[in-house]
């Protein structure tokens, strides 16, 4: 009998053009994604009068710089000049661009997905370390550096050491208000930042299984803040339903064959984690990060770090977010929101937050930034634009926007923002801006209360 | 370049950085990735801890204190280099005139991009690490030698051994290039790509 294997295991093998004496592979690259950061690596195989190895499989996408307002005319020549190199990067190797006035732009890890790129037993890598994403779909996808963005776009492959095996199951049903990005942020908080560092992590159980494809890239997508460069779900009925009909994916016989081999992408009975972690869902309530570091995430009816176990690290954070140890997380008053990014800007995110502020009037300012305009022309047509401008919130275009703020959408020192993003770094959202990373409709909930609030209370108050 | 001269030992002056889970945002600030060079990076390595906000040294950071400013090891926190992806951190730790980072652990994309641009980060237990932190903390204490091929680190009477698998110590001696290594086996990767299954691997479909 052979050795029962994990999905890694699978996806591994099945790319693994060679393995070097040292024990590091050479994988061959199903897609590869590049955006304007790309153009360090352009000019590296420039310089070494090298081309792009597979153009059909290497798609460029505007997003990290994309203006969110006014793109007709790019006010920071710094900016503009980021784009434009990407289009003549993309032009010059004959790469397929979703360019800044495509209907189908948008952030890297919500087109991928959505125009069908995303398959289930690919390997797919972007010089972003949120790549993660795209393992929603059983695929094996992870963040890479410039020099290996070069690399791929040289050589079609990436040479990698195998990651150990990790498995995170989650067992039962979710509350009211609680979301995956309550998963993600419950085990990075439980296991740290640093928990999965090394590891490839599958997430499995039924809550998994009950979860659809826009809260599975979710998980995914922050499987990078436990330490994971890899996160994962195997694929299922709800994964083929996702795809079906989508731009790039396979038609006709190509889709009885193509569903009939990703059936074959599980872990097997028996095969075995380097690390397993159980997670009952009943635990899990809407949580919010406090700190500098998604680990510093606690349930929303909790209180801060106590003083007297305190240390370094924890006072550092709460000095710079201006709280107070053992102070309650929930009635912190915040200055605005954020609703978007890669993380949770799709349609499920914008209807989760729309539900809560329907009829309602923020306190605070905020922005809407959908993942991608295919989503942002959705929701309007949901109305769900409406009840966002109706509510106070400013509804603008798409890209990674307010998330890392690299386009100018920046929150100002000092102030502190409720954000459905995924990091709460120091300077992440702007130099001094305080973070609190949260679900969409926990930032919906703030915005209409102006502060901290648990979602949980508006719920059973019966007004969603 | 493969023909480059070997690197076998790095020593220098180490500066103690203990906080742990230093992200590539604080070591790179997203304002200086707006650029198309490479140049200038060491000016954003750490700016927000080096400089204030009027642009002035922040006198209490210790990488602006003697003798520290010399420093080109740094003793680091647990996790350091998580987050976002940009080589810009390891570039600009290059430009700062940084060759080693000593740690209990280390983000796994930092940790790629540091071994492409010669930047060693040997792993050590915690023991040792919070012993080379006090070690790093008397100014007087004098250099910090890593020797890459026996994997030890020396620092006054401390010698102790660190973890770094083969593959990054053989990059980190001999200075290999990934790049020129896969286009020599440009015909296996041409034989796998046609081996391709088609079932598995959908190529694009339109």
């Amino acid at each position: 009998m052979t050795q029962p294997k994990t999905l890694l295991d699978k996806l591994w093998a099945s790319h693994e053009v060679l393995k070097r004496d040292d024990g590091v592979s050479l994988l061959w690259v199903d897609r590869h994604l590049v955006h304007e950061g790309s153009h360090h690596a352009f000019a590296k195989i420039a310089a070494r009068g090298l081309g792009v190895a597979a153009p059909h499989l290497t798609f460029a996408i505007v997003d990290h710089y994309a203006p969110t307002r006014e793109r007709s005319r790019i006010k920071d020549p710094q900016i503009a000049h980021m784009i434009e190199t990407l289009r003549a990067n993309a032009k010059r190797h004959d790469l397929k661009l979703f360019d800044l006035h495509d209907p189908n732009q948008g952030i890297v890890h919500v087109v991928g997905p959505e125009q069908g790129l995303t398959l289930p037993g690919l390997l797919i890598n972007c010089g972003d370390s949120h790549t993660s994403t795209h393992g929603a779909f059983g695929a094996l996808a992870f963040g890479i550096g410039a020099t290996e963005v070069a690399h791929v776009l040289a050589t079609q492959t990436i040479w990698q050491q195998k990651p150990k095996a990790m498995r995170i199951t989650v067992d039962g049903s979710l509350g009211a208000g609680v979301t995956a990005k309550d998963i993600a942020l419950t085990w990075i908080a439980r296991l740290g930042t640093g928990g999965a560092q090394g590891h490839a992590v599958e997430y499995a159980g039924s809550t998994i299984r009950a979860l659809s494809m826009e809260a599975r890239m979710t998980l995914c997508n922050l499987s990078i803040e436990g330490g994971a460069r890899f996160g994962m779900v195997a694929p299922d009925e709800i994964t083929k339903s996702y795809i079906k009909g989508r731009p790039y994916a396979p038609k006709g016989s190509n889709w009885e064959k193509a569903t009939t081999a990703w059936d074959a992408l599980v872990s097997d009975n028996g095969a075995t984690f380097d690390i397993d972690v159980h997670i009952d869902a009943s635990e899990i309530a809407p949580t919010v990060t406090w700190g500098t570091s998604p680990e510093q995430a606690m349930p929303v009816t909790a209180t801060l770090p106590d003083l007297t176990e305190q240390d370094h690290q924890t006072r550092e954070a709460l000095e710079y977010m201006g709280l107070k140890a053992g102070q309650s997380l929930a009635g912190t008053p915040i200055d605005q929101v954020f609703i978007g990014s890669c993380t949770n800007g799709r349609i499920e995110d914008l209807r989760a937050a729309a539900s809560v502020l329907k009829g309602r009037r923020a306190k605070v300012p905020g922005l809407v930034s959908p993942g991608s305009q295919l989503i942002k022309a959705q929701a309007e047509r949901e109305g769900l634009d409406k009840v966002f401008i109706q509510s106070g919130l400013e509804w603008a275009a798409s890209g990674c926007s307010m998330c890392v703020g690299m386009n100018g959408d920046l929150v100002q020192s000092g102030k502190r923002c409720a954000s459905s993003t995924n990091r709460n770094f120091k300077g992440r959202q702007g130099r001094g801006a305080r973070t609190h990373l949260m679900s969409p409709a926990m930032v919906a909930a703030a915005a209409v209360t102006g502060e901290i609030y648990d979602v949980r209370k508006l719920l059973s108050e019966g007004e969603i | 370049m493969k023909d480059k001269q070997m690197t076998k030992t790095i020593n220098g002056i180490a500066a103690p950085l203990p906080l742990a889970n230093v992200d590539t945002d604080v070591i790179m600030p997203k304002r200086f990735l707006i650029t198309i060079t490479r140049e200038g990076l060491g000016d954003g390595t750490f700016a927000d801890l080096r400089f204030d906000t009027a642009g002035g040294q922040r006198q209490e950071f210790v990488l602006n204190k003697a003798p520290w400013t010399q420093a080109s090891i740094l003793v680091v926190g647990d996790n350091f280099g998580c987050g976002s992806s940009r080589e810009h951190a390891v570039w600009g730790l290059r430009q700062l005139g940084i060759d080693a980072c000593i740690g209990t652990s280390f983000a796994g994309i930092f940790y790629d991009n540091a071994r492409k641009n010669g930047l060693a980060l040997p792993v050590v237990s915690p023991a040792t690490r919070d012993a080379l932190l006090q070690f790093a903390n008397d100014a007087r204490a004098g250099e910090i030698l890593i020797d890459l091929e026996k994997r030890t680190i020396s620092a006054g009477k401390l010698s102790e051994p660190f973890e770094m698998d083969d593959a990054t110590q053989t990059s980190l001696i001999r200075g290999r290039d990934d790049t020129l290594d896969s286009l020599d086996y440009a015909g296996a990767i041409r034989d796998f790509e046609a081996r391709l299954n088609n079932e598995m691997r959908i190529r694009v479909f339109k």
